[in-house]
């Protein structure tokens, strides 16, 4: 079961069963609900911007691990940045999923989100690993109109 | 009688993909040699355009589709040939009913009712019509055994339902519908049934002049056809009053600048270049089925589904969602390991070479009424084993393992 244990990781099954960033913050600035029918994934992302800056950042939902792992690890790299460079984070996730080139210099901005190098391998649980990433880059891009 | 194991030859996808375990036949079926060899054989030797040329070649080709058509009718019990249209699969099977049968003759304040387990096919176009004409779209719900009381049935379907869909075998469930009872109620009040025999039609004979059904869907391909073709049956009373679905060659009259005059049935309702090569397919694929007998499929199905339900049972972290008398579970189960996604199921069984479906199986509604969001799927043909069920109950226990230190933890 070896490919599996490069996929279902102790990373990401922790994150995946049992996640501090799965909750409610309190006045959120920001909140999006991110939808992936094929698997029935249904995530709640919520946001703190203050100064241009993530103080905080959550969710709710449920899913495969895949997404819930994906989720929470994006917070995780997320919660602090500034917009701009979240922005540039989400983006450099999406090109490594989509197995564009990516520098070692843009990988190591992605903190654990690397672990989820291998899911390129998997066409079809790609769309989980990119849930969060993509509502999390709707929020931003709307935050930032 | 035929061994499974000889049977299992039959299918080259088993000598191509050696030790796949292919258990999402409900999706679609493996095909035998026989079927791709006569569609090779159709395209090698007859193809033309049927209907259109008035050399031998197409005339062949034509009396070849026609040939199928009876093959299909026979196969159906159906009284007239034309009774039986060619579609590209069961989805527009039931679209062509919605459309030419549901916008006309459904009108406001009118009931259409559904089983909750309807396939999106059988569900969403009749949504569709009931906003198009202001009817009321109810649903037949299902007792805690997933199955339809006759309650149910009884109150339901009313004077003022007109349309009643049902399918025969539920896709996610496995549940086999009583629906003789559905079809004898329906006509007692006057409504017209629209019978989705999508997951019967592998193991369950169809004789729609027993059933006396109004209209049946199915498609091929889940039946060891091939894909892109499916079968509308109709009652010709009802088919004959019924404006055209698709419109444009081979399905007209006479065309003038500003109107047209329709074809007969079946053409009426078979527009542009058909599929003979997928009838020829169809066609072969039936004479398999009854080559193997619908009996033998049948004692298979029962021997598969007990043996599969009881190894499922003995594992104490799995949920089963299917009726409690195993005789009312076509060959179709859907469970799910407790703690652990359907879609991750799904990703770690296709590691270990079992093919098996998660998530909602186009069954939307029928999903959110029972509270969960996916299952996981398998689902049963005759080239299955009982090692099948070995190989998947271990893979499952692997799975429950990895799973089972991290839910703890929670
Ligand atoms: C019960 C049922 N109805 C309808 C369909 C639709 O069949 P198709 O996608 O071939 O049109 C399916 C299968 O997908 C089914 O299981
Ligand atoms: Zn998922």
């Amino acid at each position: 079961m070896n490919e599996i244990d490069e996929i279902y990781t102790d990373l990401i099954m922790e994150h995946s069963t049992n996640s501090s960033n799965k909750k409610q913050i309190e006045n959120p600035t920001s909140s999006m609900l991110g939808h992936n029918p094929n698997c029935g994934d249904e995530i709640k992302l919520e946001l703190k911007i203050e100064n241009n800056k993530i103080i905080d950042m959550a969710f709710t939902g449920h899913g495969c691990a895949i997404s819930q792992s994906s989720t929470s690890i994006m917070i995780d790299t997320l919660r602090g940045k500034t917009i701009e460079e979240a922005k540039k984070i989400i983006e450099i996730f999406i090109k490594m999923i989509k197995r564009e080139n990516v520098s070692e210099e843009e990988k190591k901005l992605l903190g654990d989100g690397i672990a989820f190098e291998n899911i390129s391998n998997m066409p079809a649980r790609v769309k989980c690993a990119l849930l969060s990433w993509h509502t999390a880059e709707n929020m931003l891009d709307e935050v930032d109109k | 009688m035929r061994s499974i194991e000889d049977i299992k030859k039959d299918f080259p996808i088993f000598t191509n993909q050696k030790d796949i375990v292919y258990l999402d036949s409900g999706a679609t079926s493996q095909k035998p040699l026989v079927v791709l060899e006569a569609e090779k054989k159709y395209y090698e030797n007859t193809n033309a355009n049927p209907y259109r040329g008035a050399y031998k070649l197409s005339v062949d080709s034509t009396s070849i589709y026609n040939t199928a058509r009876h093959k299909v009718a026979t196969f159906l019990n159906a009284k007239y040939d034309e009774e039986i249209i060619f579609t590209k699969n069961a989805t527009e099977a039931l679209n062509l009913i919605t459309f030419s049968y549901g916008l006309d003759n459904v009108m406001a304040d009118d009931e259409i009712v559904l089983s909750i387990m309807e396939h999106h096919s059988n569900l969403v176009p009749w949504q569709r019509v009931a906003q198009a004409k202001n009817a009321k779209l109810n649903y037949l719900y299902l007792n805690k055994d997933y199955e339809i009381d006759d309650f149910e049935i009884e109150t339901k379907i009313t004077k003022n339902t007109k349309i009643v869909g049902i399918l025969s075998v539920s896709n996610v469930l496995g549940t086999v519908v009583d629906i003789k009872k559905i079809i004898a109620k329906a006509h007692q009040v006057g409504a017209v049934v629209v019978l989705d025999i999508s997951q019967s039609i592998a193991h369950m004979p169809c004789d729609v002049q027993d059933l006396d059904a109004d209209f049946v869907a199915f498609s091929a391909h889940k039946m060891f056809g091939p894909l892109g073709i499916g079968v509308l049956y109709g009652k010709k009373e009802l088919l004959e009053k019924m404006n055209p679905f698709l419109m444009g060659g081979d399905m007209i009259e006479y065309v003038y600048e500003q109107s047209t005059t329709f074809a007969p049935l079946p053409h009426k309702f078979e527009a542009g270049t058909q599929n003979v090569g997928g009838a020829v397919g169809l066609m072969t694929a039936i004479d398999y089925i009854l080559s193997i007998g619908y009996s033998q499929i049948q004692m298979h199905d029962r021997e598969l589904i007990t043996y599969c339900i009881e190894k499922l049972k003995s594992l104490p972290y799995i949920t089963l969602l299917c009726p409690k008398d195993v005789n009312h579970i076509s060959s179709v189960i859907s469970f799910n390991i407790n703690g652990v996604h359907p879609h991750d199921v799904s990703t770690i069984l296709d590691f270990n070479g079992i093919c098996i479906r998660s998530g909602n199986h186009c069954a939307q509604p029928l999903m959110r009424y029972l509270g969960i969001d996916s299952t996981c799927r398998i689902s049963f043909s005759i080239y299955n084993t009982k090692e099948d069920i070995d190989k998947l109950a271990n893979a499952l226990e692997k799975i429950y393992v990895k799973f089972k230190k991290y839910i703890d933890n929670k």
